[in-house]
């Protein structure tokens, strides 16, 4: 209870004297995170989009085995990358290892299935209600993502905001890749992580408040951008 | 208007799902003079009927042939649903949808939207979110969003199925007009008062089939079967 208390109260301080290693790590946090976001919505968004519209054989287990990606440990995922890039793996001469990018590549594996099972939800609701107008307007595939993405925006930015969830908090995969290298690869989780094996609880949970933080306050500017929970809007 | 899509034949046209047999085989010839609906108790097939004139349901078997090319044929139609489809947008992009889609400059379709919209009685709701509209509203929207293309014909499966009298009326009166400005429309009901009110042909369907067919007032005056007769008398026919 006393490591609570001081990690707030450590939390506390550390933000308002705006802490420069704090500020640091917690912007490389976002950098990584927000990359990896975006690439995984823009692999994402249209996947789900193609496979709530088209119909084609093992669609079936694509989405099944989608879904079932979703629960992706991290760790493995984190092994595999390292695998791949590291020193005498196949993408070892593209010297990735232990930087941000590695990080970066990891995340993007861990939250494409979660964005996409969550936006496929979505995006076949609407094509349910969509089909037969569409089809009766000659609509073209293209014309038909395009359309879906756009009237599913909202709910879009729900599995955005999930994957960024997912991305911000992970540890495992990126800990292994990106080797929490200070003033180089160290984000808010991998600190967390060495501060609590330093027996530092208080700095720890310092760190964990100010994710925690970072987390809602991102989540609740994207709301307010994206007008979620507005009246008569979808 | 000079109507490039008729005559309509369909010969031996059947379709069926998930090994059901839904409809046919339809024999069917249209000139396309005056509103031709097609009555006919729940079930009796209306609705597979429209939606395989309009290539919407897959034909199994036999044909449907316009006058004109069948990409041509289907590019001059819309259609408008029993239970209109409300796109998650506005009153004004929902009706501006068909002809961005076809390729006209947003600004340009929204221009064409807000003349249809004053037409249909929807000037003031433009900016609403189209899911908000009551049912009459919403019939009304997915006419114009119809409408918009100016189609040589359109097709409406039960458009005031679910409508209170006054709305009834108003989506009649906006039928006259369209229909006067010389669009073809194809209307599906089981209401023997719309289809009085409407009609010029009758197509009165049964069991999957074209039961009887012809010019409204002679089905309405000296109907040809004994079906169409119990249901002309409100009977219940199965």
């Amino acid at each position: 209870m006393t490591d609570l208390w001081q990690g707030l109260v450590q939390a506390f301080w550390l933000v308002v004297t705006f802490d420069p290693e704090l500020a640091e790590i917690a912007l490389r946090s976002l950098r990584v995170t927000f990359t990896a976001l975006a690439i995984a919505c823009l692999i994402a968004f249209p996947l789900a989009a193609i496979l709530a519209v088209r119909r084609f054989r093992f669609r079936r287990v694509v989405i099944a085995i989608l879904n079932a990606l979703m629960g992706l440990p991290p760790v493995v995922v984190g092994l595999v990358v390292y695998v791949l890039v590291s020193r005498s793996g196949p993408l070892g001469a593209l010297g990735l290892l232990f930087t941000p990018k590695a990080m970066i590549i990891a995340q993007v594996i861990i939250i494409v299935p979660l964005i996409a099972s969550i936006a496929h939800q979505s995006l076949r609701d609407i094509w349910a209600e969509y089909h037969d107008l569409l089809i009766s307007m000659n609509v073209t595939q293209t014309q038909k993502v395009r359309t879906l993405m756009w009237d599913a925006r909202r709910a879009l930015l729900t599995a955005a905001l999930a994957g960024f969830g997912r991305g911000i908090g992970e540890v495992g995969a990126i800990m292994i890749v990106g080797g929490n290298i200070d003033q180089v690869t160290r984000v808010l989780t991998t600190a967390i992580a060495l501060e609590t094996g330093k027996g530092d609880f208080a700095l720890a949970l310092a760190l964990g408040f100010v994710l925690i933080g970072l987390a809602v306050s991102v989540n609740l500017m994207i709301h307010g951008l994206g007008q979620t929970e507005r009246e008569g809007r979808w | 208007m000079v109507s490039g899509l008729f005559p309509l034949r369909v010969r031996g046209a059947e379709t069926s799902r998930n090994g059901v047999h839904l409809v046919g085989p339809v024999d069917l010839d249209l000139d396309g003079q005056g509103l031709c609906v097609l009555l006919g108790p729940n079930g009796s097939g209306k609705t597979t009927l429209l939606r395989l004139l309009h290539g919407i349901a897959r034909l199994r078997r036999g044909e449907i042939r316009w006058a004109c090319d069948a990409k041509v044929a289907r590019n001059a139609q819309a259609f408008v649903f029993q239970r209109p489809v409300m796109m998650r947008r506005s009153v004004l992009d929902n009706i501006a949808y068909p002809l961005v889609v076809r390729g006209t400059a947003r600004r340009a379709a929204r221009a064409e939207a807000v003349g249809w919209a004053e037409r249909m009685g929807l000037g003031d709701l433009l900016a609403c979110q189209a899911g908000v509209l009551s049912g009459g509203e919403q019939q009304k929207l997915a006419l114009a969003r119809a409408l918009i293309t100016r189609p040589e014909i359109v097709f409406l499966d039960e458009p005031t199925a679910s409508l209170d009298g006054r709305a009834t009326r108003e989506i009649e009166a906006i039928l006259h007009d369209v229909q006067a400005a010389g669009t073809h429309l194809i209307l599906s009901t089981h209401d023997l008062g719309q289809a009085r009110r409407l009609a010029a042909h009758v197509v009165f369907m049964l069991h999957g089939r074209v039961h009887e067919a012809g010019p409204a007032d002679r089905f309405f005056g000296a109907p040809a079967t004994a079906e169409a007769q119990a249901f002309l008398q409100g009977d219940i026919v199965e």
